[in-house]
Formats: structure tokens, sequence, C-alpha cells
């Protein structure tokens, strides 16, 4: 695989997880209940840990001397390439929790298909994240039967959720040049070969939610070329404002 | 003067006494974090792999080996990471587990292949480190760090952690 692919191949699923994990992140302190907050902040570290790996390899791809910091960091939300999903502001705790479902379940077929990659490092960091990813679909999809099967209002909280998430999955699945790209080269997945497993394995947990898959077909896409909504510019400004406020410092 | 090259059984019994930081009971090489150790007159070069990917103590972990190792004398020390093969807690000896359980962590069970979408609840039994009951429930899968998940003892009544099987 040529390096101009590798590059923003390896920039897409590393934004996916910074941005989430740092999402999750602003969980902390304001969990439901303190095991929750426990939860939903190491699952936030394992995203935001697996995004330093991918985010260091992809510097060494680009070869123009940005280590993981000054990708994370000095990057406007224009040049981010994670999915519209994954940005969008946290909601209450079952908006952030059918979504972290929705992802998670991409993220493990994913990353279990990566294991397989041709190239050694991002087999490595897909094998780690396998097992990091388990963990965090058994506690969400866990939280989505107990919500959507639960009381009248955590049943309606997470059926909004999903009616208004179920727009932004679709762009998990496309695929363009630099998956295409990625894919031939053994390097990476095709990700609209994993929409079958995923929708199997999400309508399996969503029946038993007594939760219903909205009927909208239109889906909202962007976030691959860098066209985002207007909430990744504000969460990038609270994310990004020490590192730039102090450009090389370090403690 | 330097001393004469360590032999890697001897870097591995030097860094036998660098304990984890968030679990004091056991040393890195119990838990597997130190994949390989080896000297050349140039220096030693440490082989480690973190136990999960963002995993915050490994920063404060190298600098333990650092000062370990520093002291002997044996020049620079150079510490390599490596994220495969991926660590699993079945690299935790047998010592190391009842270590464990002895400070109050329940030990991981053996690594179960599972379906690939882990979507039920799990049916091993995990044991109260205190009391020894196997009647307990978990928490939360998610502990006070990303190694261990939170129970709750119904004998004892007792909460205690467990070391997660990965």
């Amino acid at each position: 695989m040529s390096t101009p692919s590798l590059f923003p191949y390896l920039l897409r699923l590393a934004d996916d997880r910074l941005v989430l994990g740092h999402r999750l992140s602003e969980w902390c302190g304001h969990g439901p209940i303190l095991e929750e907050d426990i939860a939903l902040a190491n699952v936030a570290l394992d995203l935001i840990g697996e995004a330093t790996l991918l985010l260091k390899l992809a510097g060494d791809a680009e070869g123009q001397g940005r280590n993981e910091d000054a990708l994370a960091y000095f990057r406007d939300s224009g040049d981010y390439r994670n999915a519209l999903l994954v940005e969008l502001p946290k909601g209450d705790f079952g908006f952030t929790i059918v979504r972290q479902f929705l992802f998670s379940a991409f993220a493990l077929l994913q990353m279990d298909a990566l294991q397989r990659s041709s190239n050694a490092m991002l087999a490595g960091i897909a094998a780690k994240a396998v097992k990091e990813i388990r963990y965090h679909v058994r506690h969400s999809a866990q939280w989505v039967v107990t919500l959507g099967d639960g009381t009248e209002e955590s049943h309606g909280r997470a059926q909004g959720a999903l009616d208004e998430l179920w727009r932004y999955t679709g762009e998990l699945f496309l695929a363009d040049a630099v998956d295409r790209d990625a894919a031939s080269s053994g390097v990476g997945v095709d990700p609209s070969t994993l929409i079958e497993p995923w929708r199997a394995q999400v309508d399996e947990i969503l029946t038993r939610a007594t939760l219903t898959v909205p009927s909208v077909t239109y889906m909202q896409r962007g976030g691959r070329d860098g066209r985002h909504t207007e909430h990744l510019g504000h969460m990038l400004a609270e994310m990004q404002i020490v590192a730039r406020s102090h450009p090389g410092a370090s403690w | 003067m330097k001393r004469a090259l360590p032999s890697r059984d001897e870097l591995f019994e030097i860094l036998g006494g660098v304990m984890d930081p968030e679990v004091p009971v056991l040393s890195v090489v119990e838990l597997g974090i130190i994949r390989d150790a080896a000297a050349t007159d140039d220096g030693v070069v440490i082989t480690i792999t973190p136990t999960y990917s963002g995993c915050p103590a490994m920063r404060e972990i190298e600098s333990e080996i650092r000062g370990a190792l520093d002291i002997h004398g044996f020049g620079p020390v150079d510490i390599r990471t490596t994220y495969s093969p991926a660590w699993t807690t079945d690299w935790i000896t047998g010592p190391a587990r009842a270590k464990l359980e002895a400070y109050g962590i329940a030990p991981p069970g053996p690594v179960q292949p599972e379906e690939l979408i882990p979507l039920r609840r799990r049916s091993a039994l995990v044991r109260c480190p205190y009391c020894k009951s196997e009647n307990t429930e978990q928490r939360s899968v998610f502990g006070t760090t990303a190694c261990k998940s939170i129970w709750y003892c119904n004998a004892c009544l007792q909460p205690f952690e467990e070391f997660k099987a990965i």
C-alpha cells in the first residue's frame, strides 16, 4: 500500500477513537452512578489509548515528523476524519450508551478483521483493541437492554436516542478509494463488508431491548472528507486549548 | 568500571523487584509486562508490553524499571514497547495469582474463547477473595483501573475487585 493512502486510512481509525474517547471523558465526575462514572472513564481511556497508538503509526506513515500529539492537538476540525456519529454531543446517559453500543459493535468487527492486517503494527494494535472492545460491547449492550426494556421514561429516552443516532450509522460502512485501497493491499478492511454482521448483532440486542430501528433511510455523511457538524469544532477547542496555549510544554 | 554483562535471568531477577504501581503486590515480571531483557556492551534493552492500550501507569513503570537498572551500572537502559503478542492475563503465574487473592483481588480466570460479540452475561464463577464464597455478583465490568471489574460478595457482604481475564 502506498504511503499516501496509508496515512488517511489510519487517520480515520484514530480519529473515530480520539473523538469518541473525548466525548466519553466529558462524563468524568458526571456519571449517573459511581460505577458508571468509572466505567465510562475506563472506556474513554481505552479509546484514547488506541487512538494514541494509531496516530503515532499514522504520523510515521505520513513521514512529515508529526507525532501523535501534533496530530491530536494541532489539526483543525476540517482535518479530522472521524465519522459524524462520534462527534455528536454526549447527550444524556441513554444517548451516550446507545451510541457506544452502535459504535463498539462496529469497532469490534473492524478490529477483528484488522488483526489480520499485512501491517504488523496495525495488526498488533487491533489484537489488543479487540480484547478491550469486547468489554465495551458487553457493557453498552447490557445497558441498552436495561434502558430499553426498563421504565417508560428510560425506554422513551433510549428510543429517542436511537431515532436520532440511526441516520449517522451509515457513514461507518461507506467505502471510498482510501478504504478500497487499504483493503486491496491487505492493510485494511472494506467497511462495507461489516454492515451485515453488524446489523445482525444490533438487531438482536435492540429486539431484546424492545427498541425499534427507525424507518429513515437517509444517512448523514461527510466526516471522512472533513465536513463535520458544528459540534466538532467546539469539542476540539476545549480538547486542544491547553496544548495550543503552551506549545511544546510537557508535564 | 562496568560490571560483567548480566544474563537475561539476572535482569529478570532485578526487574522482579519492580512492583506494579497499581497492584503493588505483583512485580512487573509476575504481571507479564516484561517480554524480554538483554544486555550488550552498549547497555541494556528491556522490551515491555502494556496491559491495556491506554494504561496510564506505563510511564511510571518505565521510570521504575530504569531506576532499578541504573543503580547496577549496566550502561544506558533502552526500553522498547511491543504490542504483539497482545498482553493476556494468562501470563500471570500461579504464585502471582495467590498473591493477588491474598491482597483482596480475585485473580483472573482462564481466557475463554467466546463469540466475537459477547452479548450475554458471562457465567464463570468468581470466588470472593475474603471469605472464598462463590455466591458473588458482578456490579460493573469496569473497576478502579482498566484491568479490574467490581464485584460484590453476597455471603460476607464485601465489595471486591476482580482482575479481568483478557
